[in-house]
């Protein structure tokens, strides 16, 4: 296909084959490991940066705004200049928190996004680790997070932050069950848990249309749990502004805050590109049935570019959400995960297993 | 194990501890400097102290150096979103202390300037409890929608907030040239963003399952609290002084006054949304009509009130105002004493946030519409 001239493994295969071939194995190894650490410190750091100044955008639309104007063209450097600026910050410490854990937490939450990452494949071939419980990895490391959170707001020694940070705690270990299962859902029609085949099997169709209704189900709880778990709104009562000042990260300043808001804006990304892993085919181009010039034009669109669409697609999904929806109850959030997501998902696994049995699937 | 359980359920001992909270006097949610000590147990609410003295001013005990037409400026900075209304309740007291008549252009001008500042003191209301229950685009409509009377404002007087339009006699000028013309826009545009911002909020399903049923007072509740205004007619509380002690233009308009029943933040809600629209009929039914004459009477350039006591009420955008003058025949009151509705809707919180959680106070605070300096004064 004209698409795989946009693959990646070649290049990643040289630069393999050029280290081997000059330097021992260790070596290569490290210098491999670096190179991929340093790229996804600076994506990370970058794409932050851009998300944080696209939310702004957007919200600055939905309210009739132009939002961020004066620095550099547009706007573009704010985001930026307002990083340098909590980069400079004094990192105050109140007096009577837990040191340790106080300082822990940051990490915590900064971490998870760095591990979940590395499974993404960006384009085909650009995947840093490819094993066969990608899927399981995921979920198994996204749910680190809330850790990084209950420490934050156990050890700040602030009402505010703790209320903030058991809201959290309920929240996210419920939720996790919902995006754990409508993952599931689909793990069930693909049959496998490697992401890069899970990518790959979406060559005839995006599982999102493959699927059925099932899937449409799991996209949808999919989408709704996993902004529930970034803590966006309306579900961001770990730190509701109206009521808790700034909930978990209250006490946090400069540098440490920086990470916590970063890591929700990471957090955006991982669970956009899961929902685009997983239903819309990944870095896959769309294709239309029969249409061959149709599915041609598409293919000259790289999968690189595929990818972020799809993926920016989803994150303004999300933020739509956040900019026109009141914030829900703590009562209500949990009454919406345990009396509806969690009963409509396990039934739907069933149906999607029927399914699957009976071959009903494209 | 079950036998345990069971124990621990009943004899309270899995029961956490109460703890308190400081919401304010720096909250996002308290709009101003007010503090409530807050009793929790987790999430739920047992007990809402408020302490007020913040911002306290002393305009009381200022007004008693000054004269009269001076004590009128002061009053601006108590409801500084019902800044007219306070105005003319001083105005109309001295005027009825002196008996004098004002001219009926008077009477129109000061009636059509009160409802459009209910109206952006209403959209303000709005637009910040959309913002208290997470919804913060709403924030930015009703800020977006409000300029446009305060640049009708602007127009009349030069203010924008603190009005200072009604002097003892009358008002300070004569209407613009293009007021009918703007405010007639301006009524018809509001009416087709009134339903946009229903479509927004009140039919939105997360805000009703916040609203509906929440914080309810009840009519006997609010008529013991004396709570007034929008607040205290969700709660079925006919308390309209527009309706049952009409002063300026009132009696010469028909309108209903909206009295709700459920007493929930929804109906409060509810109760403010449809005053809007009463609101806009009101100003429709008079700005065609404004009769020609003068806008102000000559006073003498000191005022003096005879011996006494005189008192005035009107309807804020947040319930009964009372003005409460003793006079000693001096140029200076002897004593003023200001009956503001924050201060008695804010102690009627404690009385319906308990047992509901932190969210659902925030809420309650929201529709009971505080202005803080108006509380403190």
């Amino acid at each position: 296909m004209a698409f795989e001239k946009y693959d990646f493994t070649p290049l990643t295969q040289a630069i393999h084959k050029a280290l081997i071939e000059n330097v021992s194995p260790l070596l290569t190894l490290i210098i491999e490991w670096t190179i991929i650490g340093v790229l996804f410190l600076l994506f990370i750091a970058v794409f932050g940066l851009l998300l944080v100044y696209v939310e702004r955008k957007v919200c600055a639309a939905f309210q009739q705004r132009l939002g961020p104007m004066r620095v550099g063209p547009w706007g573009l450097l704010q985001t930026i200049a307002d990083f340098v600026k909590l980069l400079m910050k004094e990192l105050i410490t109140p007096k009577s928190v837990d040191k340790f854990l106080y300082n822990l937490a940051p990490f915590i939450v900064i971490i998870v996004p760095f591990l979940t990452i590395s499974v993404i494949p960006f384009a085909p071939g650009l995947q840093a680790l490819d094993f066969d419980i990608g899927i399981f990895f995921v979920t198994a490391v996204s749910s680190v997070g809330v850790i990084g959170v209950l420490l934050a707001g156990w050890a700040s020694n602030n009402k505010y932050s703790l209320i903030g940070g058991m809201r959290s705690g309920a929240q996210i270990v419920s939720y996790e069950l919902s995006v754990g299962m409508s993952l599931i859902t689909m793990v069930i029609l693909a049959g496998t848990m490697q992401i890069s085949e899970i990518v790959e099997m979406q060559r005839g169709g995006w599982f999102l249309f493959k699927g059925h209704i099932p899937a449409v189900i799991a996209f949808f709880i999919f989408v709704i749990a996993g902004t529930a778990e970034t803590n966006r709104g309306p579900f961001d009562l770990a730190e509701a502004e109206s009521e808790l000042t700034a909930g978990f990260h209250t006490e946090y300043s400069g540098i440490k805050f920086a990470f916590f808001f970063l890591a929700e804006y990471i957090n955006l990304f991982i669970v956009s590109a899961m929902a685009t892993i997983v239903f819309l085919g990944g870095w896959m181009p769309f294709h239309f049935g029969d249409w061959a010039g149709f599915n041609n034009v598409m293919d000259f669109i790289p999968g690189l570019i595929w990818f972020f669409m799809k993926v920016f697609g989803i994150i303004f999904l999300i933020m739509w959400f956040k900019w026109t929806f009141p914030r829900l109850r703590i009562d209500q959030i949990l009454t919406l995960e345990w009396k509806y997501l969690l009963p409509i998902n396990l039934f739907n696994i069933l149906l999607m297993a029927t399914m699957v049995l009976l071959g009903w699937h494209w | 194990m079950a036998e345990i359980i069971e124990k621990l359920i009943t004899t309270d001992e899995i029961k956490t501890d109460e703890y308190l909270v400081n919401m304010g006097p720096q909250h996002p949610s308290t709009h101003g400097v007010l503090r409530l000590l807050v009793k929790l147990e987790g999430e739920i609410v047992h007990n809402v102290e408020p302490h007020i003295g913040y911002i306290h001013s002393g305009i009381e005990k200022m007004s008693e150096a000054l004269s009269y037409p001076q004590i009128i400026h002061l009053t601006d900075r108590m409801d500084y979103l019902s800044a007219h209304m306070n105005n003319e309740a001083v105005c109309l007291c001295i005027e009825d202390a002196l008996q004098v008549q004002v001219p009926e252009r008077v009477k129109y001008i000061r009636t059509i300037i009160d409802e459009l500042q209910r109206l952006a003191s209403h959209q303000l209301w709005w637009c910040a409890s959309g913002m208290d229950l997470g919804a913060l685009t709403a924030f930015f409509y009703g800020l977006r929608d409000r300029e446009d009377i305060l640049d009708i404002f602007e127009e009349t007087c030069g203010a924008r907030l603190t009005l200072n339009y009604s002097v003892p006699g009358g008002v300070m000028f004569d209407i613009h040239p293009n007021f009918q013309a703007k405010v007639k826009a301006f009524i018809k545009k509001f009416r087709k963003i009134l339903p946009e911002y229903d479509k927004l909020l009140t039919g939105n399903i997360i805000f009703q399952n916040r609203t509906k049923g929440v914080g309810i007072l009840s009519k006997e509740d609010a008529i013991a609290y004396g709570v007034t205004g929008p607040t205290g007619r969700a709660s079925g509380f006919s308390c309209d002084v527009r309706k049952h002690h009409p002063y300026s233009a009132y009696p010469y308009i028909k309108f209903d006054e909206k009295v709700g029943t459920d007493g929930d933040c929804f109906m409060r809600w509810k109760l403010r949304m449809d005053e809007m629209r009463e609101s806009l009929n009101i100003i429709e039914q008079l700005i065609d009509n404004i009769p020609e004459g003068d806008y102000a009477l000559k006073m003498k350039g000191v005022i003096k009130l005879p011996e006494g006591e005189f008192y005035q009420r009107v309807e804020t955008a947040r319930g009964e105002f009372g003005v409460y003058i003793v006079s000693d025949g001096k140029k200076n009151p002897y004593r003023v004493k200001y009956r503001s509705p924050g201060f008695s809707n804010l102690f009627a919180i404690n009385h319906i946030a308990k047992k509901w959680k932190i969210a659902d106070l925030v809420a309650i605070m929201a529709t009971f519409d505080l202005v803080i300096p108006d509380i403190d004064r």
